[in-house]
């Protein structure tokens, strides 16, 4: 894995704000696991709301996983789109004590955060857990186009079609990494691209 | 330079124990804006004493006629209160640095939340007045023993109407804190000024109900605190500085002519943070900004509010 | 001022160079403009500091006469400004919670302007009634301050077109600044658009070295109590190909193969020297912070024509870091720089400072 860089984000793991008046989780893929893991108390947990992504291949038995915990709300989103709207639709008129937490992809994450702040939340507030690949969104910074589940370096631009370098450089208002155009001096140098997001 | 020449402009002793002073540019013109939650430090000439003491800006910051500042009578002051109410008149010259500011609005906020006890309302009159301006929504909670002795209390209720609640001692009305942070929306910020007890349990209160400390925003100014009288040893100016019961590090350094950076006076911006070379003795720290780490590693003094005991304290200056 | 400066002139810039920074690449500098050059090399050997001093007018006829400066480029420079946010308006960017701290810097740079210049520019006031005149754009608007709606643009997007160098203003909040505002069309290839929002040491993050040597911590530090009108400045440099202004990220597939066109005979007059003259100044009512980036553009021919700097400049690029090669993008032409500049370095010893004998 790459050294660590300053704009890095860092997922210390989820922690329970014990006394929050409300906990929102939303949950990607092996997220759910981290929010098993947590294994509330029975009191959180009816202030509790998750919103959850499956992922293949486990996505059902950790959906079942979620359900046993017992949360006052437990939805399933059909796609990351809708996650993202349903958690703004929960947030648009939430009070102060409301405590989000989010796990599951980096990409996933930094998403969820993106609506966060939207909602008048600070970012530092959510509590964050990597879990499942390493995969990186990674924003073109020629073209703006966002490439999604970008596993290897360098990579192509979905959208002009350019080889791009990923930075080791983090936006979080874009809940993205940084693409520069890797050849760009010798157009035809780029070297060939090698798995390093995994 | 930098430094603002003021003329007293006008005294308002309306309110027992607090005085309102107005500060005026003394060749006319236009003082500079500040920022809501900004302090002027005063530079008061008293006999052979020069004190530089920090007070809040309670004038609205687009009125650049004027500053105004309102003090209160320190029960045990060190002197800048008691010269302020016994000694100063109209006409009277002061000198002040630039506004600075440390308890800024957090300008993202959806909604401000304020909570005040006595003398602690001066920063809040700038915030309202600023709130207000911008169209941002707030609400001001602000205790006090009566309503009598509550500074600013009839103008901020003329100006800003229910967003204000007056919360006086005498009539058994007390601050419901944890109704005040239990239902504000998200995006909302937590201001608090007044005494220790006051806000300390406004964060409390905050934090119980599960707001993030991002959220909250406290005005940690003090006076230092008089204590026994020491010596520091300056090793690169190579002379003695005498520190007085009533006087400060700080204020002893710069009788002394040593030029002493320092910015709140206060304990809490970490500029006049200075390197000891050897403390043969205790350090008593008394700022808010060196961390517990910090402290009891002892190589570093805030000299507008720290203390020493003990033998001999040489300095980095 | 030393003596024997008496001969520096009074900088009053009268009439406006027609350069461009793109296609035919026209900009050069009148022989008169070449003292304004903030030459940032003080010795003769590279040294990384933070090197911040107070933003006070300085040296007559130098860059830092005036607090904003306004040179012969005025006019091409906005004019190239006005193409690059017409192409991509991403260089303009300013998160909502900036307004007031747009009204600070639309003042700022009014007064400033207007008192250094006051045949170019005109702020008068009347209340929150306020008209400007800037005449060398052929602007004369009357506004009322604090209120966007009587301006054509928001008011930092307004000012910033009217003002050389790049501007970002960095909100204060939670012991750190943060960029949440900038019009940054002149960039050294770091880009707004990605970096907007971020904490002092996440859009400092892929400077190579300063981390470590905690440079950014003390400067961070230093900041924070960043005092109303006390301005500080430092200087910051690289090279650029060709006198491109656009050297963002966005566009680095259009200015990255020049990088391969130097040679032994055109790097004098391709290769430049890029100076950015930084300052910060602490805002009155946001008490955010308005970070000018002022850059000036030099070719090598240009440089060698102030003696000391002939010396001293080949000197200090054979005492780079490798690292700092690397970040600042000089290793494809570092060599051939040099090379074209030694005849120029006599081996004399030269004068401390930046400014020419």
């Amino acid at each position: 894995m790459a050294a660590a860089f300053l704009s890095r984000p860092v997922y210390p793991g989820l922690a329970l704000v014990p006394q929050a008046r409300r906990h929102i989780f939303a949950l990607e893929g092996a997220g759910a696991g981290a929010l098993t893991d947590l294994a509330p108390d029975a009191g959180a947990l009816t202030r509790s709301d998750i919103l959850y992504l499956p992922r293949d291949p486990d996505g059902a038995a950790q959906a079942v996983a979620l359900a046993a915990l017992g949360a006052a709300s437990l939805w399933q989103a059909p796609d990351l789109a809708a996650l993202l709207s349903r958690l703004a639709g929960l947030l648009d008129g939430a009070r102060m004590g409301t405590r989000l937490y989010a796990a599951g992809s980096e990409g996933f994450i930094g998403q969820v955060l993106v609506v966060a702040e939207a909602a008048g939340i600070d970012p530092l507030s959510v509590a964050t857990e990597h879990r499942g690949n390493r995969a990186r969104r990674v924003q073109c910074v020629h073209c703006k186009t966002v490439a999604e589940e970008v596993t290897t370096q360098p990579c192509a631009c979905p959208g002009c079609g350019l080889t791009l370098f990923v930075r080791d450089h983090y936006s979080r208002r874009l809940g993205a990494f940084q693409g520069v155009c890797i050849d760009a001096e010798e157009p035809g140098s780029a070297p060939a691209a090698e798995e390093a997001f995994r | 330079m930098t430094e603002l020449a003021l003329r007293v402009a006008a005294i308002d002793d309306a309110i027992p124990g607090i005085r309102r002073i107005r500060l005026v540019p003394r060749t006319g013109g236009l003082l500079p804006a500040f920022s809501a939650g900004a302090h002027l430090v005063l530079a008061m000439r008293d006999g052979p004493t020069l004190r530089r003491n920090p007070y809040s800006l309670c004038s609205d910051p687009e009125d650049r006629s004027g500053y105004e500042i309102a003090v209160r009578r320190a029960e045990r002051s060190r002197g800048g209160s008691a010269f302020l109410h016994d000694r100063l008149a109209v006409g009277d010259l002061l000198s002040a640095g630039q506004p600075a500011n440390l308890f800024q609005p957090d300008w993202r906020g959806r909604r401000h939340v304020m909570v005040a006890g006595g003398i602690g309302i001066t920063p809040f009159m700038a915030m309202t007045a600023t709130f207000d301006r911008l169209g941002l929504p707030f609400e001001l909670h602000y205790a006090c023993r009566s309503r009598a002795t509550a500074a600013f209390a009839d103008l901020l209720v003329a100006r800003h109407g229910a967003r204000v609640t007056l919360y006086p001692s005498d009539e058994g009305r007390r601050i419901d804190l944890a109704a005040v942070v239990g239902d504000q929306p998200l995006g909302t910020h937590l201001y608090t000024c007044g005494p220790d007890a006051l806000m300390a349990a406004a964060l409390q209160a905050a934090r119980d109900a599960g707001w993030p400390d991002q959220a909250l925003h406290a005005e940690r100014f003090e006076a230092p605190p008089p204590g026994d009288p020491f010596t520091a040893t300056l090793a690169r100016s190579g002379i003695e500085v005498t520190v007085g019961r009533d006087q400060s590090l700080l204020e002893a350094l710069e009788a002394a002519g040593v030029a002493a950076p320092c910015l709140c006076r206060g304990g809490a911006c970490g500029e006049c943070a200075t390197r000891v070379i050897e403390a043969r003795g205790t350090i008593l720290h008394n700022d808010h900004f060196l961390s517990p780490g910090e402290r009891a590693a002892g190589d570093r003094i805030m000299t507008c509010m720290s203390r020493f005991t003990g033998d001999r304290l040489v300095l980095d200056l | 001022m030393p003596p024997g400066s008496a001969t520096a002139a009074v900088h009053r810039p009268e009439t406006f160079l027609p350069g461009t920074f793109r296609d035919d690449f026209s900009y050069r500098n009148s022989p008169g403009n070449i003292p304004h050059f903030p030459f940032p090399f003080a010795e003769d050997s590279y040294r990384y500091s933070v090197n911040i001093e107070p933003h006070v007018p300085g040296r007559p006829g130098s860059a830092f006469e005036h607090l904003i400066d306004v040179d012969e480029h005025y006019l091409s420079e906005m004019a190239d400004r006005a193409r690059v946010l017409e192409e991509d308006p991403l260089r303009y960017q300013a998160l909502p919670h900036m307004m007031l701290a747009q009204w600070d810097v639309l003042e700022l740079l009014m007064e400033e302007q207007a008192r250094a210049y006051p045949h170019l520019f005109t702020l008068t006031k009347d209340g929150d009634r306020w008209r400007w005149i800037n005449r060398p754009m052929g602007i004369d608007d009357t506004f009322t301050f604090g209120d966007p709606a009587t301006l054509p643009r928001e008011p930092f997007d307004y000012i910033a077109r009217q003002t050389q160098g790049d501007h970002a203003i960095l909100d204060q909040r939670d012991g750190n600044l943060w960029m949440d505002a900038g019009m940054i069309t002149a960039q050294a290839d770091w880009s707004l658009d990605f970096d907007v929002g971020m904490s002092f040491h996440e859009w400092h993050a892929p400077v190579p070295l300063a981390h470590e040597m905690g440079v950014f911590d003390r400067a961070l530090k230093f900041l924070l109590n960043l005092r109303l009108g006390q301005p500080v400045r430092r200087l910051n440099w690289t090279m650029t190909i060709n006198p491109r202004l656009d050297t963002s990220p966005e566009r680095y597939p259009h200015w990255g193969p020049d990088r391969m066109t130097v040679t032994p005979q055109n790097a004098g007059r391709k290769v430049h020297l890029r100076v950015e003259l930084q300052s910060l100044w602490r805002l009155p009512r946001s008490n955010a912070i308005l970070f000018p980036i002022r850059g000036y553009l030099m070719s090598l021919d240009q440089i060698v024509t102030v003696p000391k700097w002939g010396r001293r400049l080949p000197r200090v690029l054979e005492s780079l870091p490798p690292e700092l090669v690397e970040y600042k993008g000089l290793s494809r032409y570092r060599q051939t720089a040099i090379d074209w500049l030694k005849p120029y370095d006599d081996g004399q010893p030269t004068s401390p400072g930046i400014f020419p004998d």
